[in-house]
């Protein structure tokens, strides 16, 4: 069991109005999970995310992560536990800008015990994300994939027990997102446990698992493919393509041309994310 | 922990070097504190060692009495009665056992004359043979006066180098003579010429001793100018001035409620003085120093600020990553520490190039600034980036780490 949550409650209070962000929550994540937790805004999926990086701590309830109940800690020993059992990846890469992708990956590890190798595991984390030949350059002088890479292998590199991405595509244009998608999905059959917090449905798709939630409550909870929802938008995302395929075929000289139906697909679904 | 420190440290460096002209602006208060009192204290000491080789020449076991007529006594004692008698100065010879020599001083204006060559209106003093040795004017060429030379009234004169040149005598004059107010005198002895004298300020002038009773008998309706003593050591000189005044007054009949009619000085009093003086100026200058340190402190508490609400989301991410908020404390404090030493550092360097410049500008050469004052000044720096440095330090340490990755 790697992650254990019961009856989680946040309560924020905004002048004399309290603000259930979350309202009661149970959640288990195994080990070896690829979790995506979706929802609109205002729902608490950022709340959820924040408590479950130990980065705040619920006003009630329990959280236990790897065996430790960390809902009882004080600032000192979260930060340790994020330090140790948390990888987190953001949406807008979060990089220190005067520093190298090495000594950006080296970060987490100046933290905590494995100081004194730091250098070496971060090599090693930045050439499991592809990035062998970037290594001394600063984020001013990568792409915004290759940054993203930079921060993935920054959370990789103190082996955490999960890793926690907030919309890590949301900067990215599609090709890009898919990439690191593709990583995240490589990362996962190694055995990583994942979980991303995301409001597109594409993405979500990679994940094993939705977990759905709406004012503060979990509303669905079941694997992807189980997932009514994300069936009925693959779906109809399916039939567009389908007419849109069959509109390029009977277009003249592009019918000819072969494409990849993964591409096409992904960049479908952007289109269909768009007026929304 | 030693690792983490050399980190923090390498990291606020490259802070700094990020920001050279802010770095520079923000720790100019302490530049300028830490300049002026390493200057400063450079300069005391300069002055301290000038003044104080000064009295060494004169000798700090020096004492200088004269007789003086304070107003609270002008109906009671003449002037001419105030001056120094020989009974009064061999009282003092036999019965001050804090004062080792003694020697009254004779002193009128004569003509110098060396066949063509003469001179009018030189100063020519009586002296008893102990004068040399009170004075540290010592013989380089001949030999001083005997007791005998003395008793005797015996026409020898000691001169110095100057009034060789002046009177354009032979290089090795000894053995010559030379005519003071028309008598022969024949030179013994040949002291160095003084060129400058603390006090005096005077120019080097042609010098002229005969021995005391030789002075006494040429010009009798003169008195004793003064005398000159020496103390048994330089620790008595507050024991010495006692005895003196208790002899005196005992003699010149005075009341407890009368003001002494003389006046003993002693060389060390004045030194002491002076060492008082100077360390009540480097308190000054200290002071001064303090109010800048503060100023320039409050200018980096402010910088340090300012860069605190500009990495919000650096601080955000570092506690993201695991950094506990003593780390983040750490880090700030260490870089308004460093940014302190680096002002701490130029100042040393400006103050020490202010050193050299009124060493080769200014008569004191002897100008430097000690090691105590730059480990001191060092460490205020240091004390200042600590204290300034804490405010910022706790308020990054305290940034919730989820508002802080939110701030834009």
């Amino acid at each position: 069991m790697t992650i254990r949550i019961r009856n989680m409650r946040k309560i924020y209070k905004m002048g004399v109005e309290r603000i259930h962000a979350l309202a009661g929550v149970d959640l288990d994540i195994e080990r070896n999970e690829f979790v995506a937790i979706m929802g609109a805004s205002g729902s608490g999926k950022s709340t959820l995310m924040n408590i479950l990086g130990c980065l705040d701590r619920p006003t009630k309830g329990f959280y236990e992560l790897n065996g430790k109940l960390t809902h009882k800690m004080g600032a000192a020993e979260l930060a340790a536990v994020r330090n140790k059992e948390i990888g987190f990846v953001f949406q807008s890469f979060e990089l220190l800008p005067r520093a190298t992708a090495l000594k950006n990956v080296m970060l987490p590890l100046l933290y905590s015990k494995r100081g004194w190798q730091a250098r070496r595991a971060a090599k090693r984390a930045l050439e499991r994300v592809g990035l062998s030949d970037r290594m001394r350059h600063r984020p001013n002088q990568l792409s915004g994939g290759q940054k993203q890479r930079v921060a993935i292998a920054r959370a990789l590199v103190n082996q955490p027990s999960i890793i926690l991405a907030d919309e890590p595509t949301g900067n990215l244009d599609s090709t890009t997102g898919d990439e690191i998608i593709k990583l995240f999905n490589e990362l996962h059959r190694e055995g990583q446990t994942i979980v991303i917090v995301t409001h597109e449905e594409d993405i979500a798709g990679h994940a094993e698992r939705i977990v759905r939630l709406r004012d503060g409550k979990i509303i669905s909870d079941m694997p992807t493919a189980d997932d009514p929802i994300h069936r009925q938008w693959v779906e109809q995302a399916a039939a567009k393509l389908t007419s849109i395929t069959d509109d390029t075929r009977g277009a003249g000289p592009d019918a000819a041309q072969p494409f990849d139906v993964a591409t096409t697909f992904v960049a479908l679904a952007d289109r269909a994310e768009a007026p929304a | 922990m030693i690792r983490f420190l050399i980190q923090t440290v390498a990291s606020a460096f490259s802070q700094l070097q990020s920001n050279k002209l802010r770095a520079f602006l923000t720790s100019l208060g302490i530049i300028v504190g830490v300049a002026s009192v390493t200057s400063i204290v450079g300069a005391m000491t300069g002055l301290k060692q000038f003044v104080l080789s000064e009295f060494e020449t004169i000798g700090t076991r020096y004492v200088y009495l004269d007789g003086q007529v304070p107003p609270s006594m002008r109906d009671k004692v003449s002037w001419r009665k105030a001056q120094l008698t020989m009974e009064e100065i061999e009282a003092i010879m036999q019965q001050a056992d804090a004062v080792e020599l003694i020697s009254p001083v004779w002193a009128e204006r004569f003509r110098i004359e060396n066949g063509e060559e003469s001179i009018d209106n030189v100063r020519v003093q009586g002296i008893w043979p102990e004068w040399n040795d009170i004075e540290s004017r010592e013989i380089i060429s001949g030999r001083p006066f005997t007791h005998t030379d003395n008793e005797h009234k015996q026409h020898v004169c000691i001169i110095n180098e100057r009034a060789i040149e002046e009177l354009d005598l032979d290089k090795d004059p000894l053995g010559d003579f030379i005519f003071v107010d028309g008598r022969r005198f024949l030179i013994v002895g040949i002291i160095e010429t003084k060129e400058f004298n603390l006090f005096g300020m005077g120019d080097a002038q042609t010098e002229v001793y005969i021995p005391f009773e030789t002075a006494r008998k040429m010009a009798p309706h003169r008195w004793i100018r003064h005398a000159s003593a020496r103390l048994v050591s330089e620790d008595v000189a507050d024991d010495a001035k006692a005895q003196i005044r208790f002899i005196l007054r005992k003699m010149r009949g005075l009341t407890p409620d009368d003001e002494d009619t003389f006046i003993v000085e002693v060389l060390q009093g004045y030194i002491d003085q002076f060492k008082g003086m100077a360390s009540a100026l480097t308190a000054i200058a200290g002071g001064i120093v303090a109010i800048s340190l503060l100023v320039g402190g409050i200018g980096i508490m402010n910088i340090m600020l300012v860069s605190v609400s500009e990495r919000t989301r650096e601080i955000g991410l570092r506690k993201a990553v695991g950094a506990r908020p003593a780390v983040i404390l750490t880090q700030f404090l260490v870089e308004a520490v460093v940014l302190c030493l680096f002002g701490g550092y130029l100042g040393v360097a400006i103050g020490q190039g202010a050193v050299v410049a009124l060493n080769a500008f200014s008569p004191l050469d002897g100008a430097q600034v000690p090691m105590w004052a730059i480990v001191l000044a060092f460490v205020f720096s240091a004390g200042v980036g600590v204290i300034f440095g804490m405010f910022p330090a706790i308020k990054a340490s305290r940034l919730d780490p989820i508002e802080a990755l939110r701030h834009e």
